[in-house]
């Protein structure tokens, strides 16, 4: 029983990370049809740019208390990864918009190259350590069952962010706009919506989250790296598609229950299979999972209500 | 700037002249300079770099000229797809020798390219079995290989750790399947359980759920074969769920750099196991982390010294064979023996190196200490 427990804790922590990162995935296809590759990069730079801000004041002012430097690392972090995003869609994406689906794509993918490539050159091979200013220590809620605060805020945080972007998208004229323009590009310009700035301000909110959710990454593990934006990007693209890409609330969905189905798969599909298969499987245990949502709901979890699309 | 072009153009010109009596001679490295373990790619490199510095240095004349090697580093990406293909790169290049790769998963495709076009290859790291049993002529290692080391891992964690009950973690890499596959039948044959055995992969930073699943079989020692990025955190996870077994892990893991990643998580509790001696009982260890760190800026990770002797075995068996083409030296090669910096470097008939010795370290103030 602990174990289980055990295993559905593991699950949501790593699935909210998923969740906040899917919904800038989800939240650039909503608007633009644009699969944006490069947005597993963003978490990268989120967190070494946290990383340097960190160890440079650790350095200047070692009596800080953590939870400030923290802070700082993310005052840093965040507009530094707008910044990325916004010259991301300014020079490489918005001069496409109108080509086939195609070539923004695959500049996608070459945006994702170049920013790691960049990364490697400012930020080193080396791998870096995190410095885990939240606590690592864990405490047990549950006999048995381990949960450290570092998680908690992971949880906590993503779901706090989650809530605050909903109500941005569903309540707020800012939202209306991104829901019109979502809707259609042309028709929301005639309604005196400005386009290109709502499609950049999309980019960089998700360019936030997604610096929050590295920040959160690196903290947990402890650890950053150029290339450790990869796995979390692909994990949460494939959350979104579960979720029915272009959906805020299925984003978020998708990313839970991708995290869950992971961590109970790895845990438990020897005893599903009676041996068969082991843990080596549990990427593809996720796969077959999205692959079984795809065929009977083509559109992912909540993919038929466009309504609150952004 | 232009007129900076220039400058170099002409300084350019101005080397190869220099040596246009020479006799230039290509070796190539091949590491992962990019992707997860680029450090331990690098490291690699710049041990054959400074070899190849070294006999430069010495000028050395074949066949009455003086000789000129240069190294051609090319990077793998830790993918055997890219391991063949630039494997081949280095064929076409004509490279007369080769110092690699560091995987076991890129160099055993690779080797068969460099079989095929007869240049011989001397791994500093690869320690799969498998590399030096598929009957190839000219594949040679400078390390011990996982049957020696996984039996040294898993004789200690059954009877130097008393762990009776052991779980294994292994990368599905080729070098951490077959480490761990080696430490799973020397825990059986020296009378331990296996318990768990569980997977992830090289890119992986998340182990939390296959813990938890290894926590509930209660293990006393766990095992992971694997290199440092994923170790490292592992073993910080393993605290995090409060699993109290011991932790033993191959060479990929006695870096300084899993110390860094693991953090607070390091204790007494932790133990590496390595081919060959440690840095500082190597013969040459202290002498050569020194010139390295002057040289590159950064101390030894792993597997620097490995690349060196692997290097210079080459050059010495061109210099016994007083010739550089790869048919005339290999004989040579086949028998070369000097020493190195990690040690005497001389080949079984194999080609697997000869005394490779396994060094069990524990953590201890601050770095890996040998037991």
């Amino acid at each position: 029983m602990e174990t289980l427990l055990q295993q559905i804790l593991n699950g949501l922590v790593v699935g909210s990370v998923y969740a906040l990162v899917a919904l800038g995935y989800t939240m650039v296809y909503g608007i633009l049809g644009l699969i944006n590759f490069a947005h597993g990069e963003v978490l990268m730079i989120g967190a070494l740019s946290a990383l340097t801000t960190i160890t440079s004041l650790m350095g200047v002012a070692p009596d800080l208390p953590p939870l400030l430097l923290l802070a700082a690392g993310l005052l840093v972090a965040i507009p530094t990864c707008m910044t990325v995003a916004f010259l991301m869609e300014r020079l490489a994406y918005r001069r496409l918009r109108g080509a086939p689906r195609l070539a923004p794509l695959i500049t996608a993918i070459g945006v994702s190259f170049l920013l790691q490539t960049l990364a490697m050159i400012f930020w080193g091979r080396n791998y870096h350590t995190f410095p885990q200013l939240i606590s690592t220590t864990p405490l047990q809620p549950i006999d048995g069952v381990f949960i450290s605060p570092v998680q908690i805020s992971i949880i906590l945080v993503s779901a706090l962010l989650m809530f605050a972007l909903v109500t941005l998208v569903n309540r707020t004229r800012l939202g209306r706009a991104m829901r019109a323009t979502a809707e259609n590009h042309r028709v929301a310009s005639l309604m005196g919506v400005d386009v290109n700035r709502i499609i950049a301000l999309t980019f960089v909110l998700g360019a936030a989250l997604a610096a929050v959710a590295g920040v959160m990454f690196a903290s947990n593990y402890g650890i950053a790296h150029y290339a450790m934006g990869f796995m979390p990007g692909l994990k949460a693209f494939t959350a979104a598609v579960l979720g029915g890409i272009g959906n805020l609330a299925g984003a978020m969905l998708g990313g839970i229950v991708l995290g869950l189905v992971e961590a109970v798969g790895a845990g438990y599909i020897e005893d599903f299979t009676f041996g068969f298969l082991n843990s080596s499987y549990q990427d593809i245990f996720a796969f077959v999972i999205l692959g079984a949502v795809l065929i009977f709901r083509p559109t992912g979890l909540l993919g038929e209500r466009v309504s609150d699309r952004a | 700037m232009k007129k900076s072009l220039l400058a170099l153009a002409a300084l350019g010109l101005g080397i190869s002249f220099a040596y246009a009596e020479d006799m230039v001679v290509k070796i190539g490295s091949v590491a992962p300079l990019t992707g997860s373990i680029s450090h331990l790619g690098k490291d690699n490199e710049n041990g054959a770099l400074l070899a190849i510095e070294d006999a430069n240095a010495k000028g050395i004349k074949i066949g009455g000229k003086s000789v000129k090697f240069e190294l051609m580093g090319e990077d793998d990406q830790a993918d055997p797809r890219t391991g063949t293909t630039v494997a081949q790169r280095l064929m076409d290049a004509e490279v007369k020798g080769v110092v690699g790769h560091l995987n076991s998963g890129t160099t055993i495709p690779a080797s068969r390219i460099y079989h095929q076009a007869g240049v011989p290859m001397v791994s500093p790291s690869a320690t799969n079995p498998k590399l030096t049993q598929q009957g190839y002529e000219g594949i040679f290692r400078t390390i011990a290989n996982d049957i020696q080391q996984g039996s040294v891992v898993g004789n200690f964690a059954v009877k130097g750790l008393s762990g009776g009950k052991v779980a294994i973690i292994d990368d599905r890499t080729a070098y951490g399947q077959g480490l761990a596959d080696e430490t799973e039948k020397a825990v059986k044959a020296a009378g331990g359980e296996i318990v768990a055995r569980e997977f992830t992969t090289d890119k992986s930073t998340d182990f939390m759920a296959i813990l938890t699943k290894i926590k509930a079989t209660n293990p006393d020692v766990i095992m992971f074969g694997g290199m440092d990025a994923q170790g490292g955190p592992m073993l910080k996870q393993i605290k995090q769920l409060g699993i109290g077994a011991k932790f033993v892990t191959g060479d990929g893991g006695c870096s300084p750099e899993f110390i860094k990643l693991a953090g607070d998580a390091m204790s007494a509790n932790a133990f590496c196991t390595m081919a060959g001696v440690p840095l500082d009982k190597m013969p040459g260890g202290k002498d050569f982390n020194a010139r390295f760190e002057k040289r590159f800026g950064t101390g030894v990770q792993i597997y620097a010294p490995y690349a060196y002797d692997a290097t210079m075995a080459i050059i010495n068996a061109m210099v016994a064979a007083d010739s550089v083409d790869p048919e005339d030296y290999l004989p040579e090669l086949k028998k070369v023996s000097f020493e190195g910096v990690t040690g005497n470097i001389s080949f079984d008939d194999k080609g697997d190196i000869e005394e490779g010795a396994v060094t069990v370290y524990q953590y201890k103030d601050g770095k890996w200490d040998a037991m």
